[in-house]
């Protein structure tokens, strides 16, 4: 099922969440709404579920106006940053939650339950209570609890952003395969701009309310359409009056060229690669990303006074 | 050592207090023996100012419990102009006098009252009856469910809720299997404060019940009615009953409140 936003605007009190924001989500795509917080994805999505009500604009799902649908007329999975889980039920329970209501027949209920769980890898924990179970195996448990009803869209509000960072990998692939093999349409908020390029096969950035972009991961950091995307996609540094990736920036031994003078501040080496931080005669900083072989070449060391050119720049009009 | 002195004079004043003046009822209670106790509690007067008692509460506590739900639930998940005053209100019994609260009841409803001239009109008569008594207890014990439901509604938060709504809950099956479930305890525990109250509710009924002997006179008021007529046994008697479901009403919440924390 599709998702239309169409000039949605939304209030809370002075304060404008978001602000007069349209997109597209296709049907069976993996979205990312991605912004710093307070950038309005979250209520942008809870306007999706139902949970909030816009105070303008129109929201289309599978082509008719779902606007002034209650959430739950919209079939919607939703997943809570904080799971939601309903502690006084047992794990089976939560999952059937949304079958139970639909007065579904007993032994169907049951068997897709089963499934769910060999789904999110909770077979066995179907008798544990939510206060039994990881951050993680809960937030799985959300999961399953959502998709039961088969809903149409799929969304998650910071889904794994209660967790720790290791369970947070875990989960973001185990997302991306979940997405490969259900193929529900899914819209996913976070802060993590890694996460997101990760992830989505789409990322729209929100800035203060405002879509900035929207589009292909490889899209956002090649081709940012304002220095806000820029800066919030991957690193960037202000070198001569533009925005430059750091692997863009060139070391040279000698002047000329236009080539900006700088001292090395620090080098720091991760794995293959190597980060050069460097500052410039006015105390700005920027970091060079060199490969490591590079940097044993070119005999860089810590102190040095080095030239450098941008390879590629950015200049955006304010 | 000297950790010991404030758990003795907490002790020693709880005794002082409370301890004491139970253990006197009791102890002149059973002075001679159980046969007076029991004539004076089959005494059919003291049989009716019991049975009243009882209905009485049986109307007021299950009233005062949705109404103590309802309210907390507008309290806690609704945004409305008024809202500060109406929290306050539901203290107010707390705060005033019972006494006042039957005054008041008394001008409400008396013959020259606003409602009440109209309601004797159509040959309702409120004043001196049990609809009088069963409004004063319902106004002496309107805080206490609310009191208790109010802090678990808003530590429970309303993402259950919304989480139940998407998959596809209306308002009233997200209330009974989401809603309810999670604050059951607390609900519990409104109720047997809400009828520790009833039952114990003297002021406001002294005044609009009109003490008629075997009619409208409540246990609390079957006491004072005893004690006045120089019958001891009779006052004794009944105040122990009384008194014994505190303990037990005491007991309940005991048992009860562990439970609540541990949900």
């Amino acid at each position: 099922m599709s998702i239309e936003i169409r000039h949605v605007t939304k209030r809370f009190g002075e304060a404008v969440a978001v602000d007069d924001v349209s997109l597209e989500v296709e049907t069976g795509s993996l979205t990312a709404l991605l912004g710093p917080s307070g950038s309005g994805k979250s209520t942008l999505l809870r306007i999706v579920a139902g949970l909030e009500t816009p105070d303008a604009g129109e929201v289309i799902l599978s082509g008719e106006d779902a606007t002034t649908l209650s959430p739950q007329k919209r079939n919607v999975g939703f997943v809570f940053q904080h799971y939601a889980a309903f502690k006084h039920m047992t794990v089976r329970n939560n999952i059937a939650f949304g079958l139970t209501i639909r007065k579904r027949p007993k032994n169907e209920i049951r068997e897709r339950v089963e499934e769910l769980l060999a789904l999110v890898q909770l077979q066995g924990f179907a008798d544990r209570y939510p206060a039994q179970l990881s951050g993680g195996q809960r937030q799985r448990m959300a999961l399953a609890r959502a998709l039961a009803a088969e809903p149409k869209v799929l969304l998650l509000d910071e889904p794994f952003g209660a967790l720790d960072a290791r369970v947070r990998a875990e989960l973001r692939d185990w997302l991306r395969r979940l997405h490969e093999e259900v193929h529900v349409t899914t819209v996913f908020v976070t802060h993590d701009q890694e996460e997101a390029m990760e992830v989505a096969d789409r990322v729209a950035v929100l800035n203060r309310g405002r879509l900035e972009q929207i589009g292909s991961p490889l899209d956002l950091y090649d081709e940012p359409a304002s220095e806000f995307v820029m800066r919030f996609v991957g690193d960037a540094h202000d070198l001569g009056g533009a925005l430059v990736r750091p692997h863009d920036v060139a070391l040279r031994r000698e002047p000329g060229d236009g080539a900006v003078e700088v001292a090395i501040e620090r080098i720091t080496v991760l794995g293959a690669d190597a980060r050069v931080e460097l500052v410039d005669g006015d105390g700005a900083r920027l970091a060079a990303r060199l490969r490591r072989d590079e940097v044993e070449e070119l005999d860089l060391e810590e102190g040095e006074i080095l030239w450098v050119r941008p390879e590629r720049e950015r200049v955006f009009s304010s | 050592m000297r950790r010991y002195v404030p758990r003795f004079v907490a002790l020693a004043y709880l005794t002082a207090v409370l301890l004491a003046p139970l253990t006197m009822v009791f102890w002149r209670t059973f002075q001679h023996g159980l046969a007076p106790v029991w004539g004076a509690l089959s005494n059919p007067e003291t049989v009716h100012a019991f049975k009243l008692t009882l209905i009485v509460t049986a109307i007021a506590v299950p009233v005062n419990t949705i109404f103590g739900v309802a309210v907390s639930l507008l309290i806690v998940r609704k945004r409305f102009p008024g809202k500060g005053v109406l929290n306050a209100f539901i203290d107010l019994p707390l705060a005033l006098s019972p006494v006042v609260v039957g005054l008041s009841l008394y001008l409400l409803y008396g013959r020259n009252g606003w409602f009440g001239s109209w309601l004797l009109g159509h040959g309702i008569q409120v004043l001196f009856a049990w609809p009088a008594i069963v409004l004063a207890t319902i106004f002496a014990s309107v805080p206490f469910v609310a009191r208790e439901v109010i802090p678990t509604l808003r530590e429970l938060g309303d993402e259950q809720e919304q989480a139940a709504s998407t998959l596809g809950a209306s308002g009233w099956q997200t209330f009974r299997r989401i809603t309810l479930p999670s604050i059951r305890w607390a609900v519990i525990y409104g109720v047997v404060l809400t009828t520790a109250r009833s039952l114990g509710e003297y002021g406001a009924v002294a005044i609009v019940s009109g003490r008629i002997v075997g009619r409208t006179e409540t246990a609390t008021l079957r006491v004072d009615d005893s004690y006045q007529n120089f019958d001891l046994t009779g006052a004794y008697s009944i105040s122990l009953v009384l008194a014994a479901t505190a303990v037990v009403v005491l007991i309940l919440m005991t048992v009860l409140k562990p439970k609540e924390q541990m949900a």
